[in-house]
């Protein structure tokens, strides 16, 4: 399944913040939005998962969601949004219990998401109780155990320390090489966006608009911390974003 | 300053809370010595305050002679029926006006009319829509823990993060699903809290109620001590209030370790 955009446009309050968005993503890719902050780039995701409708425009899914799948457009949030009463487990579980499968099934699919995240052990503790980047596992586990189509991810390394960000995205390139997933890939940190990307699409400033969209061939396995290839690509990214970004900044400034 | 340095002085800590249960009883028997001492050496007058031993011999025969469960257990009933009531009430109302906006639209003003109002002052009202009997009593406590109980609870609704309602609809959890699973616990802090107030309100209103046309209860206890001077009744009375507001507290601390373990 693929998800397509034509002609997206949005505005809150009479203030445009999207205009004339055309995009596509295709499957078995990661797609990264990166653009100053303010241009629309989470509202945008918001949209492809259905939490929010464009105002102009329309977004699309193209094809059949793959067979056992339980929610085509799973997202993963920036604040790990795990339900603090609950164990590890049992967050995982939650997005399980709307669905018709029998309570042994169940339990089947949230062990083998917890085994894929290195979390089995922690399958009984409360969120209060990990770390960031745990908790951000544990909402991976959770967006995985529905078998999605497309994985929406909304700056989701952004809460955590740059060494877990690190970790976790190997893990990210880790369980996409056993099992390619569609994404998209919503970040600021250039870097991220070139370990993780197939696709990068640079938004301009608000009102965001498609500046170019940025593709790179090489296998995410082969992508390192500090790649010297990666670092023409993120500099380049950085070039074409470095005047939207001192704009926006000084925008914000002004309210 | 030379060149060994002087230590750096500590300046922080403080501002924290930390498990001292014991100051509060002591705290209790300071207070209860003080008086029992001024009232046998003289420089406390027995008119002005009940020497503490003669309220512990008057609660001894209270207890005695059984008068206390017949008037402790109406008490209790009323307290109860009344609480639960209007407690259950203020929930559901509370749940409502924090989900629907056409509710909160509609009741939040009333809610706010009916707040200030003295219950105790519509107790005729009661009586006549409720009879003289318990009717009108359980109506009292209920009427005046439905208030608060409402303000608390859609205030606690209102302050579930939204983002983990996002979360639940972008996994299609049904409507019903996310407020038992989602709103509901979240929510739950903000309505014990309130409830340890609005039980205590309701402590208030069953003397109050008691005071006005009851043959047995702490209140009618109270008011029949209180017109003959009888302070070491009175008193005794008092102290029986006292421990129920106690326990009550108590019965929600050991209800939110039960339900809020998941807080630090």
């Amino acid at each position: 399944m693929e998800l397509r955009l034509a002609g997206v446009g949005h505005s809150y309050a009479g203030r445009e913040v999207l205009r004339d968005i055309d995009l596509k993503v295709p499957e078995g890719e990661i797609v990264c939005i990166v653009g100053p902050s303010g241009c629309g780039k989470s509202t945008l995701l918001r949209m492809m998962g259905g939490l929010e409708q464009p105002a102009r425009g329309e977004v699309l899914q193209v094809g059949q969601p793959p067979q056992g799948c339980l929610n085509p457009l799973t997202f993963i949030f920036q604040d790990f949004a795990l339900l603090p009463w609950r164990s590890v487990a049992g967050n995982v579980s939650l997005v399980l219990e709307d669905h018709p499968i029998g309570r042994d099934e169940a339990r089947a699919m949230v062990a083998d998401v917890l085994g894929r995240t290195r979390l089995t052990e922690f399958a009984d503790a409360l969120p209060r109780q990990l770390s960031g980047g745990m908790k951000q596992r544990v909402a991976i586990a959770r967006a995985l155990v529905v078998r999605p189509a497309v994985l929406l991810m909304d700056e989701p390394l952004s809460a955590l320390d740059s060494q877990t960000r690190e970790l976790l995205m190997e893990d990210l390139v880790g369980l996409w090489t056993r099992q390619p997933f569609t994404a998209v890939y919503v970040t600021h940190n250039l870097a991220e966006a070139v370990r993780l990307g197939h696709r990068i699409v640079v938004l301009s400033r608000r009102p965001g608009e498609l500046r170019e969209v940025v593709s790179l061939d090489k296998p995410l396995a082969d992508r390192g911390y500090g790649d010297a290839d990666l670092e023409v690509t993120q500099k380049h990214l950085w070039e074409l974003m470095r005047a939207e970004a001192a704009a926006a900044d000084a925008e914000l400034l002004r309210g | 300053m030379d060149n060994q340095g002087s230590k750096v002085v500590f300046r922080g800590g403080g501002f924290t809370h930390q498990s001292r249960r014991w100051v509060g009883f002591v705290v209790f028997a300071a207070l209860l010595l003080l008086a029992e001492w001024g009232t046998r050496t003289g420089v406390i007058s027995p008119l002005t305050l009940p020497r503490p031993s003669d309220v512990l011999q008057t609660f001894g025969e209270l207890y005695s002679s059984g008068l206390l469960f017949q008037h402790l257990i109406p008490s209790l009933l009323r307290l109860l029926v009344g609480a639960a009531l209007g407690a259950s009430l203020g929930i559901g109302v509370g749940f409502l006006i924090g989900l629907f906006s056409f509710v909160r639209a509609g009741l939040v003003p009333l809610v706010a009319a009916i707040f200030p109002i003295p219950k105790i002052a519509l107790l005729p009202l009661f009586v006549i829509w409720f009879g003289i009997d318990e009717g009108s009593k359980y109506a009292l406590i209920a009427f005046g823990t439905f208030t608060p109980t409402v303000v608390a609870t859609f205030a606690a609704v209102d302050n579930v993060d939204r983002t983990l309602i996002r979360m639940g609809q972008s996994f299609g959890l049904d409507w019903f699903s996310i407020v038992r699973k989602i709103v509901l616990p979240g929510a739950m802090p903000g309505i014990l809290a309130g409830l340890r107030i609005s039980l205590a309100i309701a402590i208030i209103l069953l003397v109050a109620a008691e005071m006005l046309g009851a043959e047995y209860g702490i209140g009618a206890y109270i008011l029949e001590a209180g017109s003959l001077y009888d302070l070491e009744r009175l008193f005794a009375g008092v102290v029986i209030l006292s421990v129920l507001g106690v326990l009550v507290s108590a019965v929600i601390g050991v209800i939110e370790r039960r339900l809020l373990d998941w807080r630090t």
